[in-house]
């Protein structure tokens, strides 16, 4: 057709929607069946890119292919082979080259394998930076941008857009696999992923509700595929219910009065039973697998915060005692003493906590938690000055008026005598 | 993919020489050949003498320097190395976590750069 018809802006519109509609949904999937084969992110995405640019031209004169994605990944893949041999490269080029030529015809949308478990892996491997790792991960699981990465984590745009290229090529030039982990390195690898994921999770929990992506939502997407695509798997489903569970008191998270509220001085009515009951299920689910792990312990204390009655501490208490066999780290001890305080014992759980501090005074949690037990114990003008500490820094403001908020609960005598 | 596994090691945290300990160690080191080599991946491997052993040398402004001892003042120093031909780093790492060394230093994993014959 080479003269304008009436309507053929409206279809070009009408493709370029369904374009962003199939890249939104698929894009991670389609990263990850190149990927896997290519063995190169940056080059997948390169690809994958032209392709949606050709898909642009070819759909608005020839309609929309049966498989959208399909039509995406042979010509991303056609894409990838004539650059492979422009480049003539080595041998992992050739590799790279023979697994593509193995399947040239476009697949239909559900013949498209899943490798996105691979490339999870891939972008939580150990040998990446913490940091690298959740951003190649939102980036190219979830498809978020570069500039909404950055300001999630308070970075400027041109730091972060380094720290992906560095990343992406660190993967292809150190040989960083596509691969799901042998057994043998299986449980380190997928706590790795696990502990990307939560801190994707707790990035958006503490932040502001009016970011365009929100990261808790992300990070439970993350999840939900991850358990998914492996799933009877007790720590992926432990982490998940850990996730849910927690997300379910969003909300509560901050009183009326700006203030940050501990669970049990959150108001109950505005926790999302339908997560609760649905963490709860998945807990008990991976309990009866009997393989115990830190993520399952860290669920289940989730959940006892949320008993119908109030925290149950002792139970807490005894949660933490487990989880220390798995973390043996100061602040998993600094947990266990706030627990055994809650349970009646804030005298040693007091000693306890000064005992740690040479390992946690530059930890903000350990100051407050410190002005607490002080406070419990009768010690007000110590407690004050812990508060006061706590106070200047706390890690935002919901958190610094909780804490001025006790501080003025203490009774501090008018006249403080001379010590 | 070839990597270099670089083997860096303190003199001092290494069991010493006679002990039931290094004799273990010689084991350890025997068996990483032995399973390398069984596995086909073996490309090449030595171990170098210490670091009193060695001699650095740089060339300023066309002025030879020739110092005794190694270029780093490091407490770990390279001791040796493997090189070994395998599908990605996880099979890398996995060969560097038999070498004896790992438990006593540390072990860095390099890819071998791959020179392109056609230029």
């Amino acid at each position: 057709m080479t003269t304008a018809v009436p309507g053929s802006t409206a279809r070009t519109i009408a493709v370029a929607k369904e374009l962003d509609r199939v890249m939104r949904a698929d894009r991670g999937r389609l990263i990850a069946a190149l990927a896997a084969g290519l063995r190169d992110l940056s080059l997948a995405e390169e690809v994958l890119q032209e392709a949606a640019i050709s898909a642009l031209g070819h759909w608005g004169r020839t309609g929309m292919p049966n498989s959208p994605q399909g039509w995406l990944l042979q010509v991303a893949r056609r894409k990838a082979i004539d650059r492979l041999r422009s480049a003539k490269r080595g041998k992992l080029q050739a590799d790279a080259l023979a697994v593509l030529a193995e399947d040239e015809a476009a697949p239909e949308a559900d013949a498209i394998p899943d490798h996105r478990l691979r490339l999870i892996f891939a972008c939580c491997h150990p040998a990446l930076e913490p940091k690298s790792r959740v951003a190649l991960t939102l980036r190219t699981v979830c498809g978020l941008t570069t500039p909404e990465i950055a300001r999630a984590f308070l970075d400027n745009e041109t730091t972060m857009g380094q720290r992906l290229s560095r990343a992406k090529a660190k993967i292809a030039a150190a040989g960083i696999p596509f691969a799901v982990p042998e057994a043998e390195l299986w449980p380190e690898r997928l706590d790795g992923v696990l502990t990307a994921v939560y801190l994707i999770f707790t990035t958006g929990y503490v932040s502001a509700a009016d970011e365009p992506r929100d990261l808790c939502h992300e990070a439970e997407y993350l999840m939900r595929l991850i358990d998914r695509l492996r799933p009877d798997e007790p720590e992926i489903e432990g982490a998940l219910a850990m996730m849910l569970l927690t997300r379910a008191r969003r909300a509560a998270r901050i009183g009326p009065d700006g203030a940050s509220r501990p669970p049990a001085q959150q108001d109950r009515i505005l926790w999302d039973s339908a997560r609760m009951a649905e963490g709860r299920a998945i807990l008990a689910r991976a309990v009866e697998r009997r393989k115990a792990g830190p993520f399952q312990i860290k669920a289940a204390i989730a959940d006892c915060q949320m008993a119908d009655t109030g925290p149950d501490w002792l139970q807490i208490a005894a949660l933490y005692g487990a989880l220390w066999n798995h973390e043996p780290t100061p602040v998993v001890a600094l947990n266990s003493a706030v627990a055994l305080a809650e349970s009646g014992q804030p005298g040693r759980a007091l000693q306890w906590i000064e005992s740690l501090a040479d390992q946690l005074s530059d930890y903000q949690p350990w100051h407050a938690a410190r002005a607490a037990l002080l406070a419990m114990t009768g010690d007000h003008v110590k407690a004050a000055a812990a508060y006061c500490h706590a106070i200047a820094t706390a890690p935002g403001k919901p958190e610094a008026l909780f804490l001025e908020q006790r501080l003025e609960l203490l009774a501090l005598p008018k006249l403080p005598l001379d010590k | 993919m070839q990597y270099m596994l670089l083997i860096y090691n303190d003199p001092a945290q290494e069991p010493a020489y006679g002990t039931p300990a290094f004799t273990e160690m010689m084991g350890g080191y025997f068996a990483a050949n032995e399973r390398m080599q069984a596995d086909g991946v073996l490309r090449s491997g030595e171990g170098l003498q210490g670091i009193e052993t060695a001699t650095s040398l740089r060339i300023k402004g066309g002025k030879a320097e020739t110092m005794d001892g190694p270029f780093a003042e490091t407490r770990e120093h390279l001791g040796g190395y493997y090189v070994i031909d395998v599908p990605d780093l996880d099979a890398a790492l996995t060969y560097a976590a038999l070498i004896p060394s790992v438990h006593y230093g540390t072990i860095e994993v390099r890819p071998l750069m791959t020179y392109n014959p056609a230029g």
